[in-house]
């Protein structure tokens, strides 16, 4: 591997390239007429021009990515996150132009993409998952049925749906009769496919992730979990870890069970196995992302290891470098996203960055892909940093985050600090205890 | 007459009613996409559609009017 075209934008590109850099690996950036002045475009070896702002004209456009990487003879790409990351056919065309795809096959991308595929590979291996239907339903009394099979509450979901549109919570029969025509109707409106689903509601719950990783000679491990569960409209904005709402005994089950998934599919690369998991710590398998994380930083700082040097190895072919026994937990480690959204109502807020002075703070590391001058563009996620704070103890983490966060200075647009400050200051988030309920119960402070 | 805005900057990724169109409070009206994000506009009050002054793939600031509607 000499050259990695990096098929993604902004601060998990820069990301990867720095870990090329340190490999001795050249890099090629892409960009789209949205993102020239970028600093990910800059600190690439090369830049390849990939085409309009809109997604599907550039960072989706197959063929540009490929022309891209032929042109600038990368052998190598690597997805990123989001974008094509977990597109099959993205995968295979990569292959078939006989350039090494930094990620797992396309085929196990392709069966974890698939929500009913995946839970039936993950029900035979033994994998615990939530109840529910494994298939449409298709009249108001068939739902009824099935969430009486399963036992109220349940999830009303449409098939198509994502980012938490089309779904709805059902407590009692009459919820859901109510619910299913109009649910079905939206479903129809923005995804024009109404097939709904019916599945368990876990109550209160928590999600936790595990960090996995396996080779080409089939052996797979875990690197331990991270606690995702403060989220806004399914978005995660804080993650820590340890997750300080697990014992040991439960760390262990769901650390074996995500070695279970990993092995069940024969994966190669990072990965992620997703859970939920309800008050009584019984936990159910939720999806498996096959790529590498936003907040796999989280669990580098906390193990002391680089993720996308082990991407590297894997995909060239060699056993995994580091022993399961040696894995531990050596720091305990905090992320808070920044977002480009208004802080009381998360609404997004593009524009121009008029000044941008990132904290420099001993043990808090800062992944960013903006600075002074960038404009921040509505054409793509809001994500602009992640600050990762990291300590011997929790509360240390803690403060190091609370005085970065003091720190961030970002003028020109809106973004989400005052409340990553509210969320560092909360008597639950110190406590560690929390759930996904985290930020709908928050009593909002005056913020502006 | 009422005046519905737009609540944040971003393009027009659906347009779910016409002028002449009864709408029911609450009702979806336009929804608009920033950010990988999908934020529907939803009507305050009944009413009929007298203008959408908007078409799928418009760029809208905050504050812009997309639909007026009268009482």
């Amino acid at each position: 591997m000499k050259k990695v075209l990096v098929a993604n934008r902004g601060e998990i590109a820069r990301r990867i390239i720095r870990t090329c850099r340190e490999k001795g690996i050249a890099t090629v950036a892409v960009y789209s007429d949205a993102d020239q002045e970028m600093p990910y475009v800059r600190e690439a070896d090369e830049a390849v021009h990939i085409g309009p702002p809109p997604v599907p004209h550039s960072y989706l456009n197959i063929e540009a990515i490929l022309a891209a990487a032929k042109a600038s003879q990368a052998d190598a790409i690597h997805p990123g996150y989001g974008l094509l990351s977990e597109n099959e056919a993205f995968a295979r065309r990569v292959i078939e132009e006989g350039i090494l795809f930094i990620g797992p096959t396309p085929e196990v991308i392709g069966q974890m993409g698939d929500k009913l595929t995946a839970r039936r590979i993950m029900q035979q291996a033994g994998v615990p998952i939530v109840p529910g239907g494994d298939q449409p339903v298709e009249t108001v009394d068939e739902a009824v049925q099935m969430a009486a099979s399963i036992g109220f509450p349940v999830m009303l979901k449409a098939s198509a749906g994502g980012g938490g549109i089309g779904m709805q919570i059902c407590h009692d029969e009459e919820e859901l009769r109510q619910a299913y025509q109009s649910a079905r109707g939206r479903a129809k409106a923005y995804f024009g496919n109404d097939a709904m689903y019916v599945e368990k509601y876990v109550e209160r719950p928590h999600h936790i992730e595990v960090q996995i990783a396996g080779d080409q000679t089939g052996q797979v491990i875990h690197l331990l979990e991270r606690e995702c569960s403060i989220q806004r409209r399914h978005q995660k904005v804080v993650e820590e870890s340890p997750s300080p709402f697990l014992d040991e005994a439960t760390r262990e089950a769901l650390c074996q069970a995500a070695v279970l998934a990993g092995k069940a599919v024969g994966y190669t690369g990072v990965g992620t196995v997703e859970f939920i998991v309800d008050e009584q710590k019984a936990f159910y398998f939720l999806e498996m992302n096959t790529r590498l994380q936003v907040e796999h930083p989280v669990t580098e700082e906390m193990i002391g290891l680089d993720l996308v040097a082990l991407q590297l190895e894997i995909a060239q072919g060699r056993p995994l470098s580091v022993a399961q026994e040696n894995i531990h937990a050596k720091r305990h480690a905090i992320e808070l996203r920044v977002y480009a959204e208004d802080p009381v109502s998360f609404l997004p807020s593009p524009g121009t960055i008029t000044l941008y002075q990132a904290p420099a703070l001993e043990h808090v590391r800062i992944d960013d892909g903006v600075e002074t001058g960038t404009k921040v563009t509505p054409f793509y996620d809001p994500m602009i940093a992640k600050v990762i704070s990291s300590g011997t103890t929790r509360e240390e983490a803690i403060q190091r985050a609370r005085e970065a966060m003091q720190q961030y200075l970002i003028t020109g647009i809106k973004t989400n600090i005052p409340f990553l400050l509210e969320v560092l200051e909360d008597e639950r988030f110190v406590a560690g205890e929390y759930n996904t309920w985290f930020i709908q119960e928050r009593k909002p402070k005056s913020t502006n | 007459m009422k005046q519905v805005a737009a609540n944040m900057a971003g393009t027009v990724f659906k347009v779910l009613v016409q002028a002449g169109n009864d709408v029911t409070a609450g009702q979806d009206l336009i929804v608009l996409e920033s950010m990988k994000m999908e934020v529907p506009l939803a009507a305050e009050g009944a009413g009929k559609v007298t203008e959408v002054k908007v078409q799928v793939g418009d760029f809208v600031n905050e504050g812009d009017i997309v639909v007026v509607l009268e009482d």
